[in-house]
């Protein structure tokens, strides 16, 4: 009786599992209560199902043991019972069914009231827009993007003048205001999700994607890929910051327009914008940010001529041999903090002595005479 | 009834074949074909398992196997999935017992094309050579294996961004492509031999649940396997040609590609209209053969067969509308979410039935505890739960938030993966010693049942959680050093531990079964023709193991269903279904 031993075993502790496990559900931080709600219907529905049929099967074949000479109740069939058992089963499905579909319906039904909010997502990172002051987006498209738009905005709309470009990993939002997400990407699917939000949905280069939101309570949420996007897609995380009005409203004049942006960009040496445009098309921005943001790998932003503490404790001065190897072989030596996982490029020697140049100009000019400053 | 007709293939001679390369090699025998499907499919099938075992391993212990980087890990987890969906499951469930149940149950000398049927296996060898020929590829050149997931979304399929984009995704369109090419001959094979080769008697209503499985998945095989290869030419037009069918505008890793106009979504839609379908073409052949086992070891009649007949054929039809259940989160327009979570959740119905169908056989039964039986009894409650975890899943809003985490993982193992392996399990050791005339060895079979089935349990059953906490799933590591440590609670990196132990165990435990089938097949007991005194036909030949043509002489004539157990007053328990009705009755 062995197998009806461990089937009961398997019963019980699957539901004794089920009330012991530390792991659930992280504590929600947006107005999607009835999705919980709709997993806790089909919980309870399914697990009382579970438990009914596990334990008539230990039931019966702990009862109906083999005997010789003995034999089975002939009963081909019982049309009374299977319709019983058929309409139970219907009843059952229209009670998980039907909150779901009411849930569902809420959470394709933007209000009205929501503020937009636009994702971009590219490999393996996350980028931001705010549609600014007027409240309207500019036109963007993926066959605008270049070195200086990153966003793919369309040159010479008036409505994307004001709109906000946030390009740090990082996203700040009002608490209790509704939130509707626009999800745009540059090259493959990714799919933006904050667990405590519950909601997510994918990226689709080529469409803009949404969903909704109100976040209900403060506090700094993981920003995760959830749709494999290729080798660095577990590296793909960014930060949800939900924060009051008057933090928002700090925060956001913080923050360039797109104006600002355009007009802002470094004055780079030709030599130096053609590293630049090596960088880009080499894929290093997936990691490696330009505005002192930490992303995947450390930023550039004022790396050049510092000296950096690796993984093992050691330190090492930035300087064309260190970027050298770096690239030939990117897990000879580790920045503390950081995870090994670059791919190794090969450049020619005039690709690489122009990302040079370009590394050196991303020192502010004032920082350059400190020659050898610690990096913090 | 259509007894007085001559069936079909006593109309028609048999060649015998002249040599051995015939016979044992280039055979035209289903049976033998069965076995070369079955052994290929397995030998496959130890590579996805050495894959995720590796898998298991960088999840439980990140620093452990400093060769295995993303690139590799998202290449196992392609290969893994591709080979056990398509290369094993369907291989196996549809290429070795399909080719021996069917004429076997059907009583039929033969499919009735069998130099179609033999063509349908060396065309699947060739699609697993070229499968696997990535590997030893590897060692020689720079061709990677693809990463871009069993699913092959593009864009990044053939994106610079994921490895394999360049020769490793043509490998495995190719493959894929040729796979359907041996399945579609398979498959034409298994569909006229049950509509025109069945023998006197043997009305559709008659014929073994695991016949109608077979059926009905060919069937759904047969309409969903176009959607893959035209999905797989297209792709690979994208890839080599610069056509644009799959690939919008975009910009790779700072590169602008020269594609525009595509549609990601397209691809999904085509994939997932053969992919649900899959899961089916998957499950119903197991579903039938663990109802005739249950059945015959239960010394009772399948409980509600008409009803688990036409649960079969439901669920087949509906099986076909549903897809898009895969893609709530893929950006499709919001209102297909409320079309495919209701088609979702009545597939559910025809399902629940069958499932109570099995559970009410075993109420005043005679169960015999066999091997073949635990197998039979821990399919059902492995696949209620896998069946549960279906119904959050389908719940388009539930879906939101576990969609792509290990809660969807846990989920199609439990129901897809688990499931029909402990049907294939359970088929193997009841037909075994028909194929060979020997017993499969018990205490070994025992051991390797109990490791199996509580061991792949406690792998699954605890990795929901893993989902609820929000773990996504395809990722290589969690942390990233301290810039992104670790989102979830150490006690979960602690699951992953035990799961990847429990895996591990149940890895090993393997080489039970394949020792039992070595070691039996020269020294295990003789069964004789009818051990397990079952009603089906293939229990009836006139020789153990089967001869070519099965049946000698003259095909059997078939005069009652196959699941006439424990019929009162009769003096044996179980009546074949060749033996006549008596007069009286």
């Amino acid at each position: 009786m062995l197998i009806a031993a461990l089937l009961l075993l398997v019963v019980v502790g699957s539901v004794i599992f089920n009330f012991l496990s530390p792991w659930t559900f992280l504590d929600i931080g947006s107005n999607w209560a009835l999705i919980d709600i709709t997993v806790y219907i089909t919980f309870v529905i399914c697990g009382v199902a579970f438990v009914i049929l596990g334990l008539y099967m230990v039931w019966w074949i702990y009862k109906y043991q083999y005997q010789p000479g003995r034999l089975a109740e002939y009963e081909p069939e019982n049309p009374k019972l299977e319709s019983w058992l058929t309409i139970i089963t219907t009843i059952g499905v229209v009670v998980m069914l039907a909150p779901g579909l009411v849930a569902w319906n809420d959470y394709v039904t933007v209000p009205p009231d929501a503020t937009e909010l636009e994702v971009n997502s590219e490999q393996w990172r996350w980028s931001y827009r705010l549609p600014g002051a007027d409240g309207v987006f500019g036109h963007a498209h993926n066959k605008y993007i270049t070195v200086d738009n990153p966003m793919g905005i369309k040159e010479d709309d008036p409505f994307a003048e004001d709109d906000i470009i946030i390009t740090s990993q990082t996203i700040v939002i009002p608490i209790h205001r509704k939130v509707k997400i626009l999800l745009r990407s540059k090259d493959v699917l990714h799919d933006f999700w904050v667990p405590e939000i519950r909601a997510k949905m994918d990226s689709v280069p080529g469409m803009v994607t949404y969903f909704w939101f109100e976040p209900i309570r403060e506090g700094v949420f993981d920003i995760l890929c959830a749709e494999l996007c290729g080798r660095g897609h577990h590296t793909m995380r960014g930060e949800m910051q939900v924060v009051s009005l008057e933090e928002y409203e700090t925060w956001l004049d913080a923050q360039v327009t797109w104006a600002e942006y355009k007009s802002g960009t470094l004055p780079l040496s030709d030599e130096a914008q053609k590293g630049r445009s090596v960088a880009s098309e080499g894929g290093c921005f997936a990691c490696h940010t330009l505005d002192g943001s930490t992303a995947v790998g450390p930023t550039w932003k004022g790396l050049w001529g510092t000296i950096v503490e690796l993984e093992d404790g050691s330190s090492v001065l930035v300087d064309e041999e260190y970027v050298r190897e770096s690239i030939a072989d990117p897990n000879a030596k580790i920045r503390k903090g950081f995870a090994p996982g670059m791919v190794a490029e090969e450049l020619n020697d005039e690709d690489f002595s122009a990302l040079i140049d370009f590394l050196k100009e991303l020192v502010p000019a004032e920082e350059t005479s400190e020659e050898g400053a610690v990096q913090e | 009834m259509a007894t007085a007709e001559i069936p079909y293939q006593e109309t028609v001679p048999l060649h015998h074949p002249k040599t051995w390369l015939g016979k044992w090699v280039f055979s035209q025998d289903h049976k033998v074909i069965a076995v070369q499907y079955g052994i290929t499919a397995m030998a496959v099938g130890l590579v996805a398992l050495v894959l995720s075992q590796l898998m298991r391993i960088q999840l439980a212990w990140p620093d452990a196997m400093p060769w295995f980087g993303p690139d590799e890990y998202l290449s196992a987890i392609t290969m893994h999935g591709m080979i056990m969906v398509i290369y094993l499951l369907t291989a196996f469930l549809l290429g070795a017992f399909g080719n021996f149940c069917v004429p076997l149950m059907c009583g039929a000398r033969d499919m009735v094309f069998p130099f179609v049927n033999m063509l349908s296996y060396w065309v699947y060898l060739v699609s697993v050579i070229v499968l696997l020929a990535v590997y030893p590829l590897m060692l020689f050149t720079d061709v990677q294996p693809t990463g871009a997931g069993w699913t092959l979304y593009p864009p990044q399929t053939i994106t610079a961004g994921t490895p394999g984009a360049d020769w490793g995704i043509v490998l495995m369109l190719a493959s894929l492509a040729i796979f359907i090419v041996a399945f579609t001959m398979g498959g034409l094979n298994y569909i006229t031999t049950i509509l025109q080769a069945r023998t006197r008697g043997m009305t559709l209503m008659r014929m073994p649940l695991t016949v109608w499985g077979i059926f009905i998945a060919t069937f759904l095989g047969l309409i969903a396997f176009p959607a893959l290869f035209v999905s797989a030419v297209m792709m690979l037009l994208d890839r080599l040609i610069g056509t644009s069918f799959f690939m919008p505008a975009i910009v790779s890793l700072g590169q602008k590609l020269s594609y525009s106009g595509g549609q990601p979504l397209l691809f999904q839609h085509l994939f997932w209209f053969f992919g649900h379908p899959e899961v089916y073409i998957v499950a119903l052949p197991a579903f039938g053969v663990v109802s005739d086992l249950i059945s015959v070891h239960a010394r009772k009649n399948i409980f509600g067969y008409r009803m688990m007949v036409w649960a079969i054929v439901a669920i087949g039809v509906l099986s076909l509308i549903v897809w898009a259940h895969h893609m709530y989160v893929a950006g499709m327009h919001p209102y297909f979410g409320f079309f495919f979570a209701t088609t979702t959740l009545i597939i559910a119905v025809p399902t629940a039935i069958k499932v109570y169908n099995w559970t009410l056989t075993l109420w005043r039964a005679n169960i015999k505890l066999t091997v073949p039986m635990l197998f039979a009894l821990a399919f059902v409650l492995t696949f209620i739960m896998g069946g549960i975890t279906g119904l959050f899943l389908g719940n388009v809003i539930i879906d939101i938030p576990l969609s792509d985490t290990y809660f969807v993982v846990a989920h199609f193992h439990m129901v897809m993966g688990v499931s029909p392996i402990l049907a294939i399990f359970g088929g193997i050791y009841h037909w075994y010693p028909k194929l060979t005339g020997r017993m499969l060895n018990d205490t070994v079979g025992k051991w390797h049942f109990y490791i199996t089935f509580i061991g792949t349990y406690v792998i699954y059953f605890p990795m929901h959680y893993l989902g609820f906490v929000g773990v996504p799933r395809r990722y290589y590591e969690t942390a990233l050093g301290e810039v992104y440590p670790d989102f979830y609670p150490a006690s979960a990196h602690d699951l992953n531990v035990f799961i990847t132990c429990a895996a591990l165990v149940v890895g090993a435990a393997q080489i039970l079964f394949i020792y039992n089938l070595v070691h039996s097949f020269f020294w295990g007991r003789k069964a004789g023709a009818n051990p397990w005194g079952a009603n089906s036909l293939e229990w009836r030949t006139p020789d153990t193991p089967p001869s070519h043509g099965n049946w000698g002489e003259q095909l059997p004539s078939v005069h009652r269903w196959a699941y006439d157990y424990g019929v009162p007053g009769e003096e044996t328990d179980h009546i074949p279904q060749d033996v006549p009705r008596r007069a009286a009755s």
